[in-house]
């Protein structure tokens, strides 16, 4: 984080559709300054309706939070792969892991 | 810290294009997403290289700067002509409509501005008192909120929305209802989800017994969700999986949903090269008609060409076509000189396959 950055806008590019994940830095009423990409800025919460605190992360779109991200959450999303992994290598047939392929 | 969310693990990606192959049916299949950020990180990440033949991912009318009619294009010259300001977002005013641009209106001196958030269209509003500031809302079910929480926090008298907001699940339906495009599962768009719930796409994927994934945008997570499509087709179900749990619950974001439903009704729709779709708009309920700009204002508005002679959108938002189709591909049609409106908008599949190479899925 850019110190002193001040508060500027959102983003530099203007994709409306990308929402991003962003930090809580404080929180003030209805308003959070949120640390993004190295620069601050100001975000309702007035559509999102549950507690923030300092130190949440924030999906924000459009100047806006929409949801809470919980950066634990990307652990649980990598076991669902692995648990379809799992169901796939029980189903017999082919191997699940593609030892044939390389997606770089 | 956004690498706190970021999913690239090599091993996984292999993984699941081993998946992919196992699941992949043996006649083709067409995925249809419906959402520029998806287009993006599909090519971006080369995504469709790695699918298996014969399986296709389609952008269908994932973007609302192109959807939104010319009608209403027209309609906002009209109102920055006239004298008021006109707040949106960058690339509507790049969008042809029936005349001109936004932004070639604003070179011919009318006031037009873009805006990241509907509350930065307040503050202008705010900023001039004595003009009429005009916020010219598009966008589908994430973006929608945020112009209806502006519109119930007592804005000032002189702010005014011309809601173009567009809504996902009427648009499914619709790709569906149309004449027969075998489309074998969406991947439903993760924010959009985020605000209406995994549930909302239950009635879909019930009626029309199509396959509904909802997914996320890392490279990992668009995989594991055609992986999912792919193994709903193979095993003949037809059911709402929700492979972006970590931004989208059942049921959705409550809050935003009662901004939604407070602030608008549902309203039929046209969507440029689509049509009109039946309860797939939102328009400003009758207590807020005082910040409704097409209550506030009378203009006549042309309706112009939806599509350009020649330029396949209308086929690129049904998903019946991809960019590279088009014979005006690149040329004459590029994001400088756009022909037509999937060009334009940096969610448009055209304008994405053009920033990405000619053709990403090889
Ligand atoms: S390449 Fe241009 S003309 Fe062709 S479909 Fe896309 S926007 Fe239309």
């Amino acid at each position: 984080m850019r110190q002193g950055a001040g508060i500027v806008k959102m983003s530099s590019d203007q994709k409306m559709c990308l929402a991003v994940p962003t930090k809580v830095l404080s929180v003030d009423g209805n308003l959070a300054t949120v640390g993004v990409q190295g620069v601050r800025a100001r975000v309702r919460l007035d559509a999102l309706g549950e507690e923030v605190r300092i130190g949440d992360y924030l999906l924000v779109h459009a100047g806006f939070a929409i949801r809470r991200l919980d950066p634990q959450d990307a652990q649980e999303t990598l076991a669902l792969f692995d648990e379809l992994f799992a169901l796939a290598a029980e189903g017999g047939s082919s191997p699940p892991a593609g030892t044939d392929s390389d997606p770089a | 810290m956004d690498d706190l969310f970021r999913l690239r693990d090599p091993a996984r990606a292999r993984a699941l294009v081993g998946l992919l192959r196992r699941y992949a049916p043996p006649d083709p299949v067409r995925i249809v997403h419906v959402c520029g950020t998806h287009e993006i990180a599909i090519a971006q990440h080369g995504l469709r290289s790695l699918l298996p033949e014969g399986v296709e991912v389609l952008e269908g009318p994932g973007c609302p700067v192109c959807v939104t009619p010319t009608v209403d294009l027209d309609r906002a010259v009209k109102l920055a002509e006239r004298g008021a300001i006109v707040c949106t977002f960058g690339d509507m005013t790049r969008v042809p409509g029936a005349r001109v641009t936004l932004a070639e209106a604003r070179a011919d001196g009318a006031d037009v501005r873009v805006v990241l958030s509907p509350a930065d269209a307040v503050e202008v509003a705010r900023a001039n008192p004595q003009r009429d500031v005009v916020f010219f809302a598009v966008g589908f079910e994430t973006t929608a909120p945020g112009t209806a929480a502006v519109l119930l926090d007592s804005p000032p008298p002189n702010f005014y929305v011309l809601s173009c907001h567009r809504l996902i699940p009427p648009a499914l339906v619709a790709l569906l209802a149309g004449p027969p495009v075998p489309i074998a599962g969406f991947l439903a768009p993760g924010h959009v989800s985020t605000i209406i719930g995994a549930r909302a796409y239950r009635v879909i994927a019930e009626r029309y017994h199509v396959p509904v994934v909802v997914a996320g945008f890392e490279p990992l997570d668009i995989l594991y969700a055609i992986a999912l499509v792919l193994r709903q087709v193979r095993e003949g179900r037809a059911e709402v999986e929700n492979a972006y749990p970590r931004a989208v619950s059942e049921a959705g974001n409550l809050r935003a949903q009662g901004l939604l439903a407070t602030a608008f009704a549902p309203c039929d729709a046209v969507w440029r090269g689509i049509g009109r779709i039946p309860g797939s708009g939102l328009s400003i309920r009758d207590e807020l008609a005082r910040h409704d700009a097409r209550h506030a204002f009378s203009v006549q508005a042309e309706e112009g060409e939806e599509k350009p002679p020649g330029c396949l959108c209308s086929e690129v938002l049904l998903a019946r076509a991809v960019p590279a189709d088009c014979p005006l591909f690149r040329d004459p049609c590029t994001p400088l000189s756009p022909v037509g409106p999937c060009m334009v908008g940096t969610e448009g599949a055209c304008n994405v396959w053009y920033r990405y190479g000619r053709r990403p899925n090889p």
